[in-house]
Formats: C-alpha cells, sequence, structure tokens
C-alpha cells in the first residue's frame, strides 16, 4: 500500500504539467457542471415560490345549494393530487375584490347586486404542480354539474414546466460531453504515463508483479487527479457564486449554493471520471508495454 | 523442472519459429542454448517464462503448464524464475541496491526483509561496495552483474540468461560466466542462451543446438547414442 502511494505520487513529481493539465480539466468541466447545477439549484428555489401558487379555480353556478357544494368539496379534497380546497362564497368573493382591488373599492361598494360568482379554489400537492396534472384535474372538475368554468394559469404552468425540463436537460447534455472530455484527457495523461514508464512496467512483469499491482498506481493516480480536480472545481464554483452574488448589488443576495450532500456528490463524480479514465486507458495502453 | 514435448509455435503469418521442440532439462544442470540468430533460442526463452504460449504441444516449467497457464497464474510463474537478459534492463534512475529492491518491492516482500536480501545477492555478485552507483556509474559488466543480481534475490529455482554476455567484453565476459557457473554450483538450474561457441566450448555442460526452428544436437542425447553404438 505504501509503494502503491509513492508510486503514484511519484507520477505527479515526474510529470507536472501533464498531471496539472488532468487536474486543470477535470475541475473546469466539473466547474461548468457545477455552475449549471448551482442555476438549477437557484431557478428551482425560485420556481418553488412560483409552484405554490399553482391553484385551479371552479367557478360556481348562481343558485347551487349549500349542501350539494359540501359535498363535492368533500369528494375534491379525496383526489390524491390535491393538497386543500376552499370554498368561496359570493359574499366573500365580494369582499375579498373590495379589499384587493382598491381601484374599484368605489364599484364594488355601490353595487345592488352582487356581480361575483361563488368559487371552490384547489391548491395541488408539491410534485403534482405540472401542466398535465393541473389539466387533468380541472376536466374533472368540469365533471360537477353546478361547476360554471375553470380556470388556472395554463400558459404559465406550462412555461414553467418547459424551463424545469430545459434546465434538467442543458444541464445534463453539459454534464455528459464534460465529462467525456474529461475522460479522454485523462486517459490521453495515463497512456504518456504509461509510455514513459514502459520500461519499468516491463521489469515489473518479467519480476513477477501481478497485473493489479501494476494497475494499481495509476487507477490510483486517476482517483487522486479527480479528487483534486473535484476540489478546485468546488473553489471556481464557490468563487464564481460569490463573485455574482455580489456584483448584483443585493439583488440576488438570496441566491444559495451547493448543500454538503450536494459536494460530496461532486467530488465523488471527480474520482469517478479520474477512475474511469485511468481503467480505460490502463486496460487498453498496458496490454502493449 | 523444463519440460519440451513437441512444441510448436508459429507466428500469426504461419510461418513456424519452433518445430517439434522436445527436451527435458532437470535439477541442477546448466544447459547451452546455441544457434544463430532466428534459429529459435529466444522464443523458447519466451515460452519458458510464459511470455509466449505455444501454438502446439507441452512445456512445463517448474511445476507450471505454460500451455494451459491463466493469466493471474503468470506472475506467481514468474517469481520462481530469474531472467537476464543482454540489454540487462536495469531502470536508469535508480541506484543498484534500489533496482533489485524494487523487484522484491513489486512482489510484495516484507519491508523490513529488503534491505538485508538485497545486500545478500549483490554481495554474492561481488559489487556489495557498489550498491549506491546508478547503472551509468557502472560498466557494462557490472551492470550485468546487477541484473542478475536482482534475478537472484528471490531466490529462483531456475536461471534464465538469455545472451547475458552478448554485450559484454572477453574480460567482463569470463567474469559473468564464471557467476552463472557459482550460481549452478549452489543448485540453480541455468539456461543460458547464447552464440559465443568459444564459452560453450570452455566447459562440458549441455548443449542444445537449435537451427531453424528445429533441435538438430543435444549433447544429451546423442552423446548417449553416440556412447551407446
Amino acid at each position: 500500500m505504501k509503494l502503491l502511494t509513492r508510486e503514484a505520487l511519484l507520477s505527479f513529481r515526474r510529470t507536472p504539467l501533464l498531471s496539472a493539465l488532468s487536474i486543470t480539466t477535470i475541475a473546469f468541466s466539473l466547474f461548468t457542471v457545477g455552475l449549471f447545477g448551482l442555476v438549477a439549484i437557484n431557478l428551482r428555489q425560485a420556481l418553488r415560490g412560483l409552484e405554490e401558487r399553482v391553484e385551479i379555480v371552479a367557478y360556481v353556478l348562481r343558485g347551487t345549494p349549500a349542501e350539494a357544494i359540501a359535498v363535492a368539496t368533500q369528494d375534491i379534497v379525496a383526489f390524491p393530487e390535491v393538497q386543500d380546497v376552499s370554498y368561496i362564497s359570493e359574499e366573500e368573493a365580494l369582499q375579498r375584490a373590495r379589499t384587493e382591488l382598491i381601484e374599484f373599492r368605489d364599484a364594488y361598494r355601490d353595487l345592488q347586486v352582487n356581480p361575483l360568482p361563488a368559487s371552490v379554489e384547489v391548491r395541488l400537492k408539491d410534485g403534482y404542480r405540472d401542466a398535465a396534472t393541473v389539466e387533468r384535474v380541472a376536466q374533472r372538475l368540469k365533471g360537477f354539474g353546478f361547476i360554471d368554468d375553470v380556470r388556472y394559469g395554463r400558459e404559465w404552468i406550462q412555461k414553467l414546466d418547459y424551463l424545469r425540463n430545459l434546465t434538467g436537460l442543458v444541464g445534463l447534455v453539459i454534464g455528459l460531453a464534460f465529462a467525456a472530455v474529461a475522460v479522454v484527457i485523462i486517459g490521453v495523461t495515463i497512456r504518456l504515463t504509461i509510455l514513459q514508464r514502459a520500461r519499468e512496467i516491463s521489469i515489473m512483469r518479467l519480476v513477477g508483479a501481478t497485473n493489479w499491482f501494476i494497475r494499481g498506481p495509476f487507477l490510483l493516480e486517476g482517483a487522486l487527479k479527480g479528487l483534486l480536480g473535484g476540489l478546485l472545481s468546488l473553489v471556481l464554483c464557490y468563487a464564481g457564486y460569490i463573485l455574482f452574488r455580489d456584483k448584483s448589488g443585493g439583488t440576488l443576495s438570496g441566491l444559495v449554493f451547493f448543500r454538503p450532500e450536494h459536494m460530496v456528490v461532486i467530488i465523488i463524480f471527480g474520482v469517478l471520471l479520474g477512475l474511469g479514465g485511468s481503467l480505460v486507458s490502463v486496460g487498453r495502453h498496458l496490454r502493449h508495454v | 523442472m523444463i519440460r519440451f514435448a513437441n512444441v510448436y509455435k508459429a507466428y500469426p503469418n504461419g510461418a513456424l519459429a519452433l518445430k517439434d521442440v522436445t527436451f527435458h532439462v532437470s535439477k541442477g544442470e546448466f544447459v547451452f542454448l546455441t544457434g544463430h540468430s532466428g534459429a529459435g533460442k529466444s522464443t523458447i526463452m519466451k515460452l519458458l517464462f510464459a511470455e509466449q504460449k505455444p501454438s502446439a504441444g507441452e512445456v512445463r516449467v517448474s511445476g507450471y503448464n505454460v500451455t494451459a497457464l491463466k493469466p493471474d497464474e503468470v506472475p506467481r510463474l514468474r517469481r520462481r524464475l530469474g531472467i537476464v537478459f543482454q540489454d540487462f534492463r536495469l531502470l536508469e534512475d535508480r541506484s543498484a541496491a534500489e533496482n533489485i529492491a524494487f523487484a522484491l518491492e513489486v512482489t510484495g516482500a516484507r519491508t523490513d526483509t529488503i534491505a538485508a536480501r538485497v545486500m545478500r545477492v549483490l554481495t554474492q555478485v561481488g559489487l556489495s561496495a557498489k550498491s549506491r552507483a546508478y547503472p551509468k556509474e557502472l560498466s557494462g559488466g557490472e551492470q550485468q552483474r546487477v541484473a542478475i543480481a536482482r534475478a537472484l534475490v528471490n531466490d529462483p529455482a531456475i536461471l534464465l540468461a538469455d545472451e547475458p554476455t552478448g554485450n559484454l567484453d572477453e574480460r567482463a565476459t569470463r567474469g559473468v560466466f564464471q557467476l552463472l557457473r557459482d550460481i549452478n554450483a549452489g543448485g540453480t538450474v541455468v539456461v543460458m542462451a547464447t552464440h559465443d561457441l568459444d564459452l560453450v566450448r570452455q566447459t562440458s555442460y549441455r548443449i542444445i543446438e537449435m537451427r531453424d526452428g528445429s533441435v538438430v544436437f543435444d549433447s544429451e542425447v546423442d552423446e548417449a547414442a553416440a556412447e551407446a553404438q
């Protein structure tokens, strides 16, 4: 084990430029992925506030008996997607209009007849606030005979969905592309190390070193580079985050950074990249030495 | 210790490097493998340390069946062999002692035994005073002694030497050859491939002569036959 570590570290000393190149490549790959991750995390954070406001409003036909609505409300609450239902009577609607729509306060005050219909407001559970579910629940509400019309912010719910999917997809694609680049570069550096150490490796074979013993230092080297690259990428991400937050002059002060578990995932990802790159390269090139 | 039975080795292009080679080497023997370049000496050596496998026939070395050797058994076989080449194959960035220690380290020897074992073999090859010298500071003969010390450090049952004196002057050749004889006198089987016929004629060791991939003369078999007549 001591020898394994020594050999792996020795390779950093022997090829400092190549090692630095591998580490920086991994760091920049993960940095890009990390930045995207930060954007996604902050976007999701922002969307969560919007999502909580996703609500379906079903207007009730005038003259519907209160008991019928009460029974229907029980049914609606029982939908698996539904978090809560509230009934807004005609009077409550008018009251709300008077307090919320200040500009029309006078108009509402002078009314002889209340023009506002009663409504049932339905909020959905977390995880069900996407366009498809909202549409489905709305259709089901329309099935009740006393429901006149159903309204929900259809367009912006769809935009929300689109934005969410796009963030995930772009992040995934960029992440995969950079991971591939990192694996290739690590593979190349390991290959150069193998060629540089061909003589040593052939002597190791002659005196009876096992294959895993020969591979060990290369794999450890790759994993170490991945680890360092991962750490470096976090430092870069943090620098980027601080810079962005402070430059915004307070408007983005609510930005969040990775949670500890995210950082662990990034570092593990770096180690896996390093290990994967060296494993592929060692498997392919050690045979020819 | 070594058994070749009807061994054939074909190159990928179909040409035969070895044709129906059969011989046995017993405990304690010293065997010269002679013949021109391309006669098949090196192929026999490569089969002996499982660098290659025979196309047909059986090769057995120190209890291992090379013909059916699994990849993970190759290192185990090689730990029972000492291998020496014409070009020494030393690591230039390591001292004589470090080159020998390397062979122990990479086979997982106990760290606290390494220094003593290295010193023992360096003394055996007469280089205890030059343990810290780097290969480029040593003469060709001395470098080959370091290589032999490295081959001996794992106490091999068989020492394979492929043209060990090919790069050496006459004086160094005599020294290295005497060293191999001493090693053999200690009980280790020595198989030495060489085309230095002067060296071969100096002694009465067994000679196996190769030509175009076949054994054309085996002193043990042919002399026994001659005596029988």
